[in-house]
C-alpha cells in the first residue's frame, strides 16, 4: 500500500497549500479568543453590549467585496484586463470602506460609555476581536492594492492563476470570519 | 564553510556518484550569508543564533545555581560585571527571578524550539525529501528574520533600567499583569510580551512552509511511507506548533491589553500596595489555560524533532532497520493528539473541578502508552545491532536513557493526587529537565554531531565529543537527580533562598554540589561551542560523500551542495530509508532500485 506521489504531479498548490494552513492558524487564533469569550461570560460581574448598526453595514460591504473579486478573478481567468483591474480597484475600495466604517463603529461605541478601562465584559473582547480582525483585514488590503499596481503598471504580465487565487481565498476567509465573530457576539451574550 | 558546489571527484558507494561539474553562483556576501533564501544557510543561522542563546541561557543557570548553592556568601566579581544587580557580590532578589525567567524563557522557546526546529527542519527537509528548496523560499527567510528581530528584543530587555522580565517562564497574571508588582515586571514584561510575539509569528511562519514542503514537494517515488522518521518527526511538530502558537499569542494579547489598557481579562479584585483596582470580573485561571494550551503541546514541539532524528541516527549507526517504523509514526500521531488534550495536568492545584481533574489524569498517562512504544522500538533497534559509537550515536543512546529516566517521574506527577503534594516542588523542576530541557538537547547533539559533515564539509573533532558526552551526562543526572529527593520533602522551586527552613538544611552540601556541578557542565558545553566553531574552519574535511553509510538522500548531494543541493535531477527514491543489514549489505540507499531477487517486505 505505497501510495507514490510525484512532485512533478502536484494535486494542489504548494502557496495555495500554506494559505491553507496558515487559515486553521489564524482560526485557532480566534477560537482561543472566543473561548476565552466564552468562559468569562458565565462568570460573575460580566457586561453585556448592544451591538451598533453600523457593524451590520460594514457587514455588507466585505461581503460586496468578496463578490467583486470573485468575478475579478473570473475575468482574469478570461483575460478581459480592464475588467479585471475595474473590479479589483472596487474590492480595494470597499475594504477600506470596512475598515473605516468598523473605526466608526468602535468610536460609537466608546462614546455610549464601553470602554477598555475596568470591569471585564463584551466590550472589552469586542475591542480585541474585532481589532484583531481588522488587521487581518489590512493586511489583505496591503496585498490587494499591490496586486492592482502590478495589474496597472507591472512590466511583466501575471501569468498564472495562482496569486490572484490564493488572494482571493484569503479574503474569502476574512469575509467568512467577520460573519463568525459578528454572529457570534450577537447570538452569545 | 563554504556553501558552494563542489566538484566531487570521489568515487562513493552510491550508484550516483556521476555529477557533473556545477557552475559557481555568483551572489554577493549579503545576498549569500545574511538575507539568504538557501534552506541550508538558513538552517545554519538558526543553529548559531540558537547556540548564542543557549549560552546566555546557560550562564544564567550557573549565577542562579551560585545563589541557590552558596547563599551566605558573597562573590564581589559578581557586582564589577553585574553592577547593582549584585549589589554587595550578592544576586538581589529581582535579579534572581529575571534570570530564572530568560533562562526558562530562552531555552524553552529560542534554543530548542527555534533552534532546534528551525535547524533541523531548514536543513533537513528539502535534502531528505527531495527537493531544491523550501515551498517558499522567502517565507523561511522572514521566519528567520521574525527570530532574529524577537532575539534583539528580548537582549535589549536585558539593559533596560528596570531589569527584564522577572514573572517566570509562565507569566502568570496577576503578577505579570501589574506593572507595579515589581521591577522586572514593567517594561521588560512588555518587551518580553513583544518578543514572544514576534517569535510566534517566526515559528509559524516556519511551520506553513515545512508542512507544505514535506506534503508537496517530494521527489518522484517518495511516498509518506518511504519518508524517514525525521520528516515525519517535523511534520507533526510542525503541526502542532502552528495550531497551538496563535492560542499563546490571543493570551499575550490580552496580557497586553491589561497591562497596558486597564481591561480585566485576567483581573479581578485587587489591591496592591494600598490602592484598589478599578479591575473586576477577570480571571487569571483563564490565562493558564490559554498558556497552557500552548504549553504542554511545546514540550512535544520540544521533543519530537529530537525523536525524530535520535531514530535515524540509533538506525543507521546499528545498522540495523528501525524496529516499528509504522508504529513509530503512529505512536509521533498518538502523542501529538494527546497532545492537545492534557493541558490542564499543569492546573491541578488551580481549584480545577476535581472531576475533571481525572479526565486529564487519564489522558496524560495514556501518553505513556505511545511514548513506551517509542523506547520499546529505539531498544529493539540497538539489540543485536552492530552498533558504531560515534558521538551522534552515543548522544541518541543518551536521549533515550534521559526520556526514559525522565518519563518515569512524570507518570508521579500525572496522578492529580501525587501531583497535589509535588507541584511547584523541586521534583517538577528535575522531571521537566531531564524529559524535556536535557533529552532534547541531547537529541539536539545528536543531530548537530550526525549532520555537521553536511552543514559545513567537515567533521567535528571525536575526542572532544566523547568527553562532551560522558561530562554532560554525568553532569545532568548529577544535577537532576538529586532534585527529586529535593522535591520529595518538599524544597519548593521558585525560592532564592531556603535557609529560613531548618528542615532544609540537610541539603546544605548537596545544592553545594549541584552548584559546582553546573559550573562544570557548563564549561563542557563551552568546550563544545569552541569546537563547534573550530571545527567549521579548521575540522578534518569529509572526503566520502556518504560517511556514515547512511541511506537517505541528504547524502547523495555533493559534499558542500550548493543553492539547489543536486547538480543534476533530484534523484528518484525506490525504497524506503531503512534497508540496513539487508541480504548482507550493510546499507542500500534509497535511490537503488529494487534487485531482482531482494524481497520486497519491509
Ligand atoms: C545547565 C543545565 C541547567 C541547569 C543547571 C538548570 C537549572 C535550573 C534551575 C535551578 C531552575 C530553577 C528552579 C527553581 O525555580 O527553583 C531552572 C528553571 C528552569 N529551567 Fe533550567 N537548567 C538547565 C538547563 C535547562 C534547559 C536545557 C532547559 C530547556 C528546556 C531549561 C528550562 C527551564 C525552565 C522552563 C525553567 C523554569 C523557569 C521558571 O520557573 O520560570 N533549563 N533551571
Ligand atoms: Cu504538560
Amino acid at each position: 500500500m505505497v501510495i507514490v506521489s510525484a512532485q512533478q504531479k502536484q494535486k494542489i498548490r504548494p502557496q495555495i497549500f500554506i494559505l491553507w494552513v496558515a487559515i486553521a492558524s489564524i482560526i485557532m487564533m480566534f477560537a482561543g479568543l472566543t473561548s476565552a469569550y466564552i468562559v468569562k461570560s458565565n462568570q460573575a460581574g460580566w457586561q453585556n453590549l448592544a451591538m451598533p448598526q453600523l457593524f451590520l453595514i460594514s457587514t455588507i460591504a466585505i461581503i460586496g467585496s468578496s463578490v467583486t473579486l470573485q468575478l475579478a478573478v473570473s475575468s482574469f481567468k478570461k483575460k478581459a484586463v480592464a475588467k479585471f483591474q475595474q473590479l479589483l480597484g472596487i474590492t480595494v475600495l470597499l475594504g477600506i470602506l470596512f475598515v473605516v466604517l468598523q473605526c466608526f463603529g468602535f468610536k460609537q461605541l466608546w462614546e455610549s460609555g464601553i470602554q477598555l478601562k475596568g470591569v471585564a465584559g463584551a466590550g472589552q473582547f469586542l475591542y480585541v476581536i474585532f481589532g484583531l480582525h481588522g488587521l487581518h483585514v489590512i493586511g489583505g488590503i496591503v496585498a490587494l492594492f499591490v496586486m492592482l499596481l502590478k495589474a496597472f503598471f507591472g512590466k511583466s504580465k501575471i501569468a498564472t492563476n495562482t496569486p490572484i487565487e490564493v488572494m482571493a481565498t484569503y479574503w474569502h476567509f476574512v469575509d467568512f470570519l467577520w460573519v463568525y465573530i459578528l454572529l457570534f457576539f450577537i447570538w452569545i451574550q | 564553510m563554504s556553501n558552494e558546489a563542489t566538484l566531487n571527484d570521489h568515487t562513493t558507494d552510491t550508484n550516483h556518484s556521476e555529477h557533473s561539474d556545477v557552475h559557481h553562483q555568483q551572489q554577493s556576501f549579503v545576498s549569500k550569508y545574511i538575507f539568504s533564501q538557501d534552506h541550508k544557510t538558513i538552517g545554519k543561522q538558526f543553529l548559531i543564533t540558537g547556540i548564542v542563546w543557549a549560552i546566555i541561557g546557560g550562564l544564567f543557570s550557573v549565577l542562579f545555581r551560585l545563589q541557590l548553592g552558596f547563599p551566605e556568601q558573597t562573590f564581589p566579581i559578581l557586582e564589577t560585571f553585574l553592577g547593582r544587580w549584585a549589589k554587595g557580590g550578592v544576586i538581589q532578589p529581582e535579579f534572581y527571578y529575571a534570570l530564572v525567567t530568560i533562562h526558562g524563557t530562552v531555552l524553552v522557546f529560542f534554543v530548542l524550539t527555534a533552534g532546534l526546529s528551525g535547524t533541523f527542519a531548514n536543513l533537513l527537509i528539502p535534502l531528505q525529501i527531495g527537493a531544491r528548496d523550501m515551498a517558499s523560499p522567502f517565507l523561511n527567510m522572514l521566519s528567520y528574520w521574525f527570530f532574529f528581530l524577537a532575539s534583539v528584543i528580548m537582549l535589549s530587555s536585558l539593559f533596560v533600567h528596570t531589569g527584564p522580565a522577572s514573572g517566570g517562564w509562565t507569566i502568570y497574571p496577576p503578577l505579570s499583569a501589574l506593572g507595579q508588582s515589581g521591577d522586572g515586571l514593567k517594561i521588560g514584561m512588555d518587551l518580553w510580551l513583544i518578543s514572544m510575539a514576534m517569535f510566534i509569528v517566526s515559528s509559524l511562519l516556519g511551520g506553513l512552509n515545512y508542512i507544505a514542503t514535506i506534503l508537496n514537494m517530494r521527489t518522484k517515488g517518495m511516498s509518506m511511507t518511504r519518508l524517514p522518521l525525521p520528516m515525519w518527526a517535523i511534520l507533526f511538530t510542525s503541526i502542532l506548533g502552528v495550531l497551538s502558537f496563535p492560542v499563546l499569542l490571543s493570551g499575550a494579547i490580552l496580557l497586553l491589553f491589561d497591562r497596558n489598557l486597564g481591561t480585566s481579562f485576567y483581573l479581578s479584585d485587587i489591591v496592591i500596595a494600598g490602592e484598589i483596582l478599578p479591575n473586576e470580573g477577570g480571571s487569571a485561571i483563564l490565562f493558564q489555560h490559554l498558556f497552557w494550551f500552548l504549553g504542554h503541546p511545546e514540550v512535544y514541539i520540544i521533543l519530537l524533532p529530537a525523536m525524530g532524528m535520535v531514530s535515524e541516527i540509533l538506525s543507521v549507526n546499528s545498522k540495523k532497520p528501525i524496529f516499528g517504523y509504522m508504529a513509530m509514526i503512529g505512536s509521533m500521531f498518538a502523542i501529538c493528539s494527546l497532545g492537545f488534550l492534557v493541558w490542564a495536568h499543569h492546573m491541578f492545584v488551580t481549584g480545577l473541578n476535581p472531576f475533571l481533574g481525572s479526565v486529564f489524569v487519564l489522558l496524560t498517562l495514556l501518553i505513556a502508552v505511545p511514548s513506551a512504544i517509542k523506547v520499546f522500538n529505539w531498544l529493539t533497534t540497538l539489540w543485536r545491532g552492530s552498533i558504531r559509537f560515534t558521538p551522534a550515536m552515543i548522544f541518541a543512546i543518551g536521549f533515550v536513557s534521559l526520556f526514559i529516566s525522565g518519563g518515569l517521574t512524570g507518570l508521579f506527577l500525572g496522578n492529580s493526587t501525587i501531583d497535589i503534594y509535588l507541584h511547584d516542588t523541586k521534583f517538577v523542576v528535575a522531571h521537566f529537565h531531564i524529559v524535556m530541557g536535557v533529552a532534547s538537547m541531547f537529541g539536539m547533539f545528536a543531530g548537530i554531531y550526525h549532520w555537521f559533515p553536511k552543514m559545513f564539509g567537515r567533521y567535528l573533532n571525536n575526542t572532544l565529543g566523547y568527553i562532551h558526552f560522558w561530562g554532560t551526562i554525568i553532569c545532568a543526572y548529577l544535577i537532576f537527580w538529586p532534585m527529586h529527593y529535593e522535591g520529595l520533602a518538599g524544597v519548593p522551586r521558585r525560592y532564592l533562598d531556603l535557609r529560613g527552613w531548618h528542615s532544609f538544611n540537610q541539603f546544605e552540601d548537596l545544592n553545594k554540589l549541584i552548584s559546582i556541578v553546573t559550573i562544570i557542565v557548563f564549561a563542557i558545553q563551552l568546550m563544545f561551542v569552541f569546537n563547534f566553531f573550530y571545527s567549521i574552519f579548521k575540522g578534518r574535511k569529509v572526503r566520502v560523500q556518504n560517511p556514515w553509510g547512511s541511506n537517505t538522500l541528504e547524502w547523495t548531494t555533493p559534499i558542500n551542495p550548493g543553492h539547489g543541493n543536486w547538480p543534476g535531477e533530484i534523484p528518484e527514491v525506490h525504497r524506503w530509508p531503512y534497508d540496513y543489514g539487508k541480504g548482507g549489505r550493510s546499507f542500500i540507499p534509497q535511490t537503488e532500485p529494487f534487485g531482482a531477487d531482494e524481497s520486497k517486505d519491509h
